[in-house]
C-alpha cells in the first residue's frame, strides 16, 4: 500500500467515479437538499463523517463476524441496522458533547440512513483488500458526494433566477442541470494513476 | 375488483412513484440502461413493496411507535435478502447486470414511504394492493424510461435492433443521459397535467 495507490483510490472515488454524477447513488438527497449551498455544504459535512464511520465499522463487522461464520447473505440487513444505529448513536453523543456541530448537522443526520450512498459505499468496501482501503474509500466517496452536491447547489441557485419554461420548473430543470454536471464530470473518465 | 382497478390507477397514473412523487431515483438512474434491466428492477421492487406491505401491515398493531421505521428497515431488508438470493439463482445474467442496486432495494424511498404512509394505517389487503399499485407505476415509469434510453441511445428494444446502426445518441446511455432523459419526461407529463386541469376549468367556466 503505497502513497500512488491511495492516491488513485482517492481521486477514483471522488472525481473519477464520483458517488453521484457518475454511480447514481444518493440522488435522493442530492435532490433534496441543494437548495441552498449552505444547507448543501452541511449534508456533505454529516455525510464524509456517517460515511467514513460506517466503512470503518462495517468492514471490521464484515470481516470478524460474517465472512468467518459464512454470513455474508446476512450483510444488507447487518448493514443497514449498523448504519442506522451508528446515525443515532452520532446524533446523541454530538447532542451531549458537541452542541454547536449539532446544531449545524443535526437535522440532516436521520436522512442520512436512508441515504443509499452510505449503504452502497459499505457494500463496495467488501470488495476491497484491507481496512484502511475501505475508511479511505469511505471519507472520498463522502468527499465526492460533497463536492457535487456543493456544485450543484451553486448551478441550481442561478437556474431559480432565470425564466424557464412552466413545465420545466423545478426538479426538471434541475435533473437537467444535474445532466450537464454529470457530463462535466465525464472528462474525469480519462484520468488515471498508474 | 372495482377498488382494484382504483389502486391500479392511482399508483401507476395519479400519484406515480417517479413521475409525480419523485421518489427511489436512485434506481431509476441507475439501472435504466437497458428495457430487460428497467423491467427486471421494477418486478423485484414489486416484489418487495407488495411482502414488505403486507407483513408491516400484519404487525402494524405491535410496533411501538418510537422504532417503527428500525422495525420497518428491519422487515423490508429481509425481503430485500430473499429477492437478491432468488435473482442470484434463478436470474444471474440480470443480477450481474442490476449489480448493487439490488441490495439498495433496501434504502428505496417508495417502499419505506408507503410503509410509513400506508401500510403502518390500512389493513392488510388494502395495503397488498396499495404495494401492487406503486410497484407497477415503479415498473411502468421504469420500463418507459428505459425504452426512451435504450431506443434513442442505443438504437435497441429488449437487445433486438429497431433503429439503424449509427442513428443513435450514445450519450443516453451514459450517467448524464439518464439525468436529461428523466427531466424531459418530468416536464412532459407536468405539461399534460397542466393542459389537462386547464381543460377542466375551460369546462367549468364555459
Amino acid at each position: 500500500m503505497n502513497f500512488f495507490s491511495i492516491l488513485s483510490l482517492a481521486l477514483g472515488a471522488i472525481l473519477i467515479e464520483n458517488f453521484v454524477l457518475v454511480q447514481f447513488l444518493g440522488i435522493c438527497p442530492f435532490l433534496g437538499v441543494s437548495k441552498k449551498p449552505s444547507t448543501a455544504f452541511g449534508m456533505g459535512m454529516a455525510v464524509i463523517f456517517v460515511m467514513t464511520l460506517s466503512s470503518a465499522v462495517t468492514y471490521l463487522v464484515n470481516d470478524l463476524l460474517l465472512v468467518p461464520f459464512g454470513l455474508e447473505y446476512m450483510q444488507t440487513v447487518a448493514f443497514i441496522l449498523i448504519i442506522a444505529g451508528l446515525v443515532q448513536f452520532v446524533e446523541m453523543f454530538m447532542k451531549k458533547y458537541m452542541p454547536p456541530l449539532y446544531r449545524a448537522l443535526g437535522i440532516y443526520l436521520p436522512l442520512i440512513t436512508t441515504n443509499c450512498a452510505v449503504l452502497g459505499v459499505t457494500l463496495i468496501n467488501t470488495e476491497l483488500a484491507t481496512f484502511l482501503e475501505a475508511v479511505i474509500y469511505g471519507c472520498c466517496a463522502g468527499i465526492g458526494f460533497t463536492l457535487a452536491i456543493l456544485l450543484f447547489s451553486v448551478v441550481r441557485e442561478r437556474v431559480e433566477m432565470c425564466g424557464v419554461p412552466k413545465a420545466f420548473e423545478g426538479i426538471p430543470a434541475a435533473l437537467i442541470s444535474a445532466g450537464m454536471l454529470a457530463l462535466a464530470f465525464m472528462g474525469f473518465s480519462g484520468l488515471s494513476i498508474g | 375488483m372495482k377498488t382494484f382497478l382504483a389502486y391500479l390507477k392511482k399508483g401507476i397514473i395519479d400519484e406515480n412513484p417517479v413521475f409525480v412523487q419523485v421518489l427511489g431515483m436512485c434506481a431509476t438512474l441507475a439501472v435504466t440502461t437497458s428495457v430487460m434491466n428497467g423491467l427486471g428492477m421494477g418486478l423485484a421492487t414489486t416484489a418487495v413493496l407488495i411482502c414488505s406491505n403486507v407483513v408491516i401491515s400484519l404487525i402494524r398493531k405491535l410496533i411501538p411507535d418510537k422504532i417503527r421505521i428500525a422495525a420497518y428497515i428491519v422487515v423490508i431488508a429481509g425481503f430485500v435478502t430473499v429477492v437478491d438470493l432468488l435473482l442470484k439463482a434463478y436470474a444471474e445474467s440480470l443480477s450481474a447486470s442490476l449489480g448493487i442496486f439490488i441490495p439498495l432495494i433496501v434504502v428505496n424511498c417508495i417502499i419505506l414511504a408507503r410503509a410509513e404512509a400506508f401500510a403502518s394505517k390500512n389493513s392488510v389487503g388494502a395495503s397488498a394492493l396499495d404495494g401492487i399499485g406503486m410497484g407497477l407505476g415503479f415498473t411502468a415509469a421504469l420500463v418507459i424510461m428505459s425504452a426512451v434510453r435504450e431506443l434513442l441511445g442505443n438504437g435497441t428494444l429488449f437487445d433486438l435492433r429497431i433503429l439503424p446502426e449509427g442513428f443513435n445518441v450514445p450519450a443516453l446511455i451514459l450517467p448524464a443521459g439518464g439525468f436529461f432523459t428523466l427531466g424531459c419526461l418530468i416536464a412532459a407529463v407536468n405539461a399534460i397535467k397542466s393542459k389537462k386541469s386547464a381543460k377542466k376549468d375551460e369546462k367549468k367556466n364555459g
